[in-house]
């Protein structure tokens, strides 16, 4: 059952793989100058050498060669080069991918640890005053956009850190809030609490294993909350990391650079939710 | 309805009755440059103040609402009318179809919403017309905007397709697009209703993300994503406040919109 559930994962990750590239090389072999190579005009080059130069650009013409052609050198490594930068994809990448790890991470944990403390406090006093207060406040973190709170961090020399939790926070305590409601109106709670078990162990032995598993399903997802916080973080507060070198390919239409970080990031937020749905898997099977 | 949504109601009534009146109430238009007060504070003459090139912020204000408020609505249309064609769809044959629509939608989803933007945009051209650039971001958020309507409106179209109506209606021989359309659908409204109205203040916070990347609606055109940009060129928050007015405008539509429309998210979830 479990194989089944990871092998599944592992082929829409390939599908993913296999269907991003096809549209990465799609979007690479039409994008404006592609035809277009340097060498073509210098004047030292003999007409075989422009011929065998135009031979070779035309073999790219056939968009199902230029995939093969592509996804062949991306399995070795090589992700082209970047037209705005001049720079080979992969060590754009991996130059910048350290700092973007660090921010979302240290971001993740810290929307998690308050969109929790929230939640858990709410669920626990269950007063109708905090409540509200809370869900106020996350409100307003949800309707103020993700660019708006970079650049305030900015302004109020605040971490990019802090920018991503802010943006992750409340979509994070309002589903945190909603399950450990709902887990809360379970009977078997009821049950507990008229058995005089103490409010903070129904919470903790109760409320929370029931709404765990939906949990972690969230937080597959808040990891791509947090990867797609990055670009305004990045791009706004001036951090090298992947985000702001996906906005500066994205304003100097850099498609080879912008659809590879695309790939990579969809791969990414994938194995995100795939670990967080097996995860979710294991937790229950042993439940049961 | 209670106070807070009457509340919510009047603010946005409010709102779009003063973006609809813009041309009466800054009849100078958003473009216009007083070169002799540029990023001048709030007067008698300019509420709000200018901008660094001299534009009235107030006159700016009016029209970026108008136009984030008319067309945000407009990109909802479109997302919600692909939403239910693909996903309706989908839910409604079932099978190897259904499969095929969630994976395509689950792969549009797994990407970040805004890194989806931002690549698409890229591959348009930026230096484009105002009223160009206008049209193509909204046109962007709607199409690119449904998936997750989409998910929910397969959901809600599977299970009608084995509902009791259904099954009589196709007994009686009706079958295909008729089946769909006058049957399926109409017992979709609330769902594609409760899509509509919560796609809105989504693709309002996305517009003014892409303005505030430069990606968004082209100068001199307004809108809360360039109203913001603005936001850049401060040095500390305390520092002429009334350049945080559009956030606030901002802000202030946004909740209304969630206030009043909470129910209809519950619909949908």
């Amino acid at each position: 059952m479990l194989a089944g559930k990871i092998a599944r994962h592992a082929l829409a990750l390939l599908a993913t793989l296999l269907v991003g590239g096809l549209l990465a090389a799609t979007l690479v072999r039409f994008a404006p100058g592609f035809d277009v190579d340097e060498q073509q005009l210098d004047p030292h080059l003999s007409a075989e050498s422009m011929q065998a130069l135009r031979a070779a650009r035309l073999q790219d013409r056939n968009i199902f060669r230029f995939y093969l052609h592509y996804m062949n050198r991306a399995v070795h490594g090589d992700l082209g080069t970047s037209v705005s930068l001049g720079e080979p994809v992969r060590t754009l990448l991996r130059e910048r991918a350290p700092l973007t790890l660090r921010l979302v991470g240290i971001g993740l944990a810290l929307a998690w640890a308050a969109a929790m403390a929230l939640a858990l406090t709410a669920a626990w006093l269950r007063t109708s005053a905090y409540d509200a207060l809370t869900t106020m406040v996350s409100g307003t973190f949800l309707c103020i956009p993700a660019a708006v709170l970079a650049l305030l961090s900015v302004l109020w020399n605040v971490p990019g850190t802090l920018a991503i939790a802010l943006i992750v926070f409340p979509h994070v305590y309002r589903y945190a809030r909603n399950m450990l409601a709902k887990a809360y109106s379970q009977p078997h709670v009821l049950a507990a609490r008229a058995r005089g078990i103490g409010e903070l162990r129904i919470l903790f032995w109760h409320v929370v294993p029931v709404a765990g598993s939906q949990l972690l399903a969230v937080a597959g997802v808040s990891v791509s909350m947090a990867v797609g916080a990055a670009i305004p973080v990045e791009a706004l507060c001036g951090l090298a990391g992947i985000g702001q070198l996906a906005w500066q390919a994205a304003l100097a239409r850099d498609l080879p650079l912008l659809v590879n970080i695309t790939v990579l990031v969809t791969l990414v937020t994938l194995l995100a939710n795939s670990g967080a749905d097996v995860i979710g898997h294991m937790v229950r099977d042993q439940k049961a | 309805m209670s106070l807070w949504r009457k509340l919510a109601c009047a603010v946005l009534v409010l709102v779009v009755c003063a973006s609809l009146a813009a041309s009466w109430l800054a009849p100078s238009g958003y473009a216009k440059q007083y070169r002799d007060a540029t990023d001048a504070p709030p007067s008698r003459t300019h509420w709000l103040g200018t901008d660094e090139i001299g534009r009235d912020r107030f006159a700016r204000v009016l029209y970026g609402t108008r136009i984030s408020l008319l067309l945000a609505p407009a990109a909802a249309l479109i997302s919600t009318f692909l939403a239910a064609l693909i996903g309706g769809l989908a839910g409604y044959l079932g099978g190897v179809w259904a499969k095929l629509a969630m994976a395509v939608t689950d792969l549009f989803l797994s990407l970040p919403w805004l890194f989806l933007l931002i690549a698409v945009r890229a591959l348009m051209p930026l230096n484009v017309s105002p009223v160009f650039s206008v049209l193509a971001t909204f046109l962007l958020l709607g199409l690119l905007g449904w998936t997750s309507a989409a998910r929910v409106l397969c959901a809600s179209a599977g299970s009608l397709r084995d509902s009791d109506f259904v099954k009589q209606a196709r007994a009686a021989g009706i079958r295909g697009g008729r089946l769909f359309w006058v049957h399926v659908m109409p017992n979709l409204k609330p769902v594609l209703y409760a899509q509509f109205w919560i796609s809105i203040p989504v693709f309002i916070l996305s517009e003014a993300n892409l303005g505030i990347l430069g990606l968004g609606v082209a100068e001199p055109m307004p809108s809360w994503g360039s109203l913001l940009k603005e936001l850049e060129g401060l040095i500390s928050g305390g520092e002429e406040p009334w350049k945080f007015i559009p956030l606030f405008l901002l802000v202030v539509v946004v909740t209304s919109f969630q206030i009043l429309f909470s129910k209809q998210e519950e619909v949908a979830a």
